[in-house]
C-alpha cells in the first residue's frame, strides 16, 4: 500500500473551505492532485518551500486547493512566471501544473524554451486531449480521427507527443503516466521534483465530459479502463513493433539525464563576477 | 500466532467514506478487486462487503475527491462484519 492520502488531505490541502472541488465527477485532475501531495509528502518538503503555479484551464484550479505558495498565471504563461520565481528565489521548489492546451498551444514556445534552458522546475502537464473548460474544442493533443466540438467529422490533424517533444527539446527528466496508474504516478512525480533541472511529467487524464462523451467513452470508468489497456511500459514497448504500438502510448521514465542546469550555472556566473 | 505469520488474510480494514465530498463517479465501485462497494440510491459507494477488503488502497489513491480512507482495524476479529473505524481516524 502506498502512502495514505487520508491524513495528507488535512496537511496539504485547504480542506476546510474549498472542497468538494469544482472538477467533474471522476475527473483525473483530482487523482493527479492526490498523487502530487503524496509525492511531496514522500520527499518531506515543507509547505513554505513550495510554489505551485498554474495557467488557465481546468488544471488551473489546482493551486486553489493546495496550502502552498500558489500562483494563478495567465494562459500559457505559467512557466514564465515560474521562471521568474525560481531566478529570484532559487531555494524554492517550483512546480507548474498545466493542461495540454495551456502547455503546447498557447504556451508552446515557452514550453520548448523552458526545456532547452533547463531551469530547475517541475512541469506537470495534464493531457486530457481536449480543451475541456471552454467546451470541447480540439487541442494540439487530440488524436487523429477522434471527435471534438470543432471536429464533428473527425480530427484531421495529428497529435503532439508531449513527453517526446520535451525530451527532444532538452528536458533533464521526462516521464509519462496515466491517472489509472496512480501509484506509478507518485514515483514519477517524486522523481521529477527530486531531479535538478527541467522535469516534465505528462499525465494522460480523462475528460469524459468533453472528450469521452464524443468518443464512445462516456464516463470516468470507461476512460480509466482505456488508459489501462492502451498504456505500455517503456521497457516492454522497446520489444514491440510499430504496428503493435499504433494508437498506444508508453508510460514510465522516458529520459533522465544529468546535465548542468540553469539555476546552478547562473549562480556560478554570479560567484565569478563577484570575485573579479 | 504472531501478526506477521497470520499474513494479509488475517488483517481487517475499515472504509471511511466522506459522503459530502463524494460525487458518485463510481471509480471505487468499478475497480475494487474484491467488490467491496455497491452503489447506494445516489450512486455513492456503500461498503457492502467490508470484510473482503484487503487494504490495497486502490480506491483511496484513485478517488478524485479524497472521499475514501482505508484504515486497518487490528482489534477486529475476523467474524465481525465491520468496525467503528470513524473513531480510528483521529483527525
Amino acid at each position: 500500500m502506498t502512502e495514505k492520502t487520508g491524513s495528507l488531505r488535512h496537511d496539504y490541502l485547504r480542506h476546510d473551505k474549498k472542497f468538494p472541488h469544482v472538477w467533474c465527477p471522476g475527473c483525473g485532475n483530482g487523482i493527479v492532485l492526490g498523487s502530487l501531495i503524496r509525492a511531496i509528502a514522500r520527499l518531506g518538503l515543507q509547505k513554505d518551500e513550495l510554489v505551485l503555479a498554474a495557467g488557465i484551464g481546468c488544471s488551473g484550479r489546482m493551486p486553489v486547493y493546495v496550502d502552498f505558495n500558489t500562483l494563478h498565471a495567465t494562459h500559457g504563461r505559467a512557466l514564465t512566471f515560474a521562471t521568474g520565481i525560481k531566478l529570484a528565489r532559487p531555494a524554492l521548489t517550483v512546480i507548474i501544473v498545466m493542461g495540454d492546451g495551456d502547455a503546447t498551444a498557447i504556451g508552446g514556445n515557452h514550453f520548448i524554451h523552458a526545456a532547452r534552458r533547463n531551469l530547475d522546475l517541475t512541469a506537470i502537464i495534464i493531457n486530457n486531449q481536449i480543451y475541456g473548460m471552454t467546451g470541447g474544442q480540439y487541442s494540439p493533443t487530440t488524436p487523429y480521427g477522434s471527435f471534438a466540438a470543432t471536429a464533428a467529422w473527425g480530427h484531421i490533424e495529428h497529435a503532439f507527443p508531449i513527453a517526446e517533444l520535451a525530451a527532444t527539446a532538452g528536458a533533464s527528466y521526462v516521464a509519462r503516466g496515466t491517472v489509472y496508474h496512480a501509484a506509478m504516478l507518485d514515483d514519477l512525480l517524486a522523481g521529477g521534483i527530486a531531479r535538478k533541472g527541467f522535469s516534465v511529467i505528462e499525465v494522460m487524464s480523462n475528460c469524459h465530459t468533453q472528450y469521452g462523451r464524443r468518443n464512445q467513452m462516456n464516463d470516468a470508468i470507461t476512460m480509466l479502463r482505456y488508459f489501462k489497456e492502451q498504456a505500455v511500459a517503456v521497457d516492454r514497448a522497446a520489444g514491440m513493433s510499430a504496428a503493435e504500438m499504433a494508437g498506444r502510448f508508453t508510460i514510465g521514465v522516458l529520459a533522465d539525464v544529468e546535465k548542468p542546469n540553469f539555476t546552478e550555472e547562473y549562480q556560478k556566473i554570479r560567484d565569478r563576477a563577484r570575485q573579479q | 500466532m504472531t501478526a506477521a505469520a497470520r499474513g494479509k488474510r488475517g488483517r481487517r480494514f475499515g472504509q471511511t467514506i466522506f459522503y459530502d465530498w463524494c460525487k458518485a463517479c463510481g471509480i471505487c465501485i468499478a475497480f475494487c478487486p474484491q467488490q467491496v462497494f455497491r452503489a447506494n440510491d445516489q450512486g455513492k459507494p456503500l461498503a457492502a462487503r467490508p470484510e473482503k477488503c484487503t487494504g490495497c488502497g486502490f480506491c483511496e489513491i484513485h478517488c478524485p475527491d479524497f472521499a475514501i480512507t482505508i484504515v486497518e482495524c487490528p482489534e477486529l476479529r475476523r467474524k465481525e462484519k465491520s468496525c467503528d473505524h470513524d473513531s480510528l481516524e483521529g483527525s
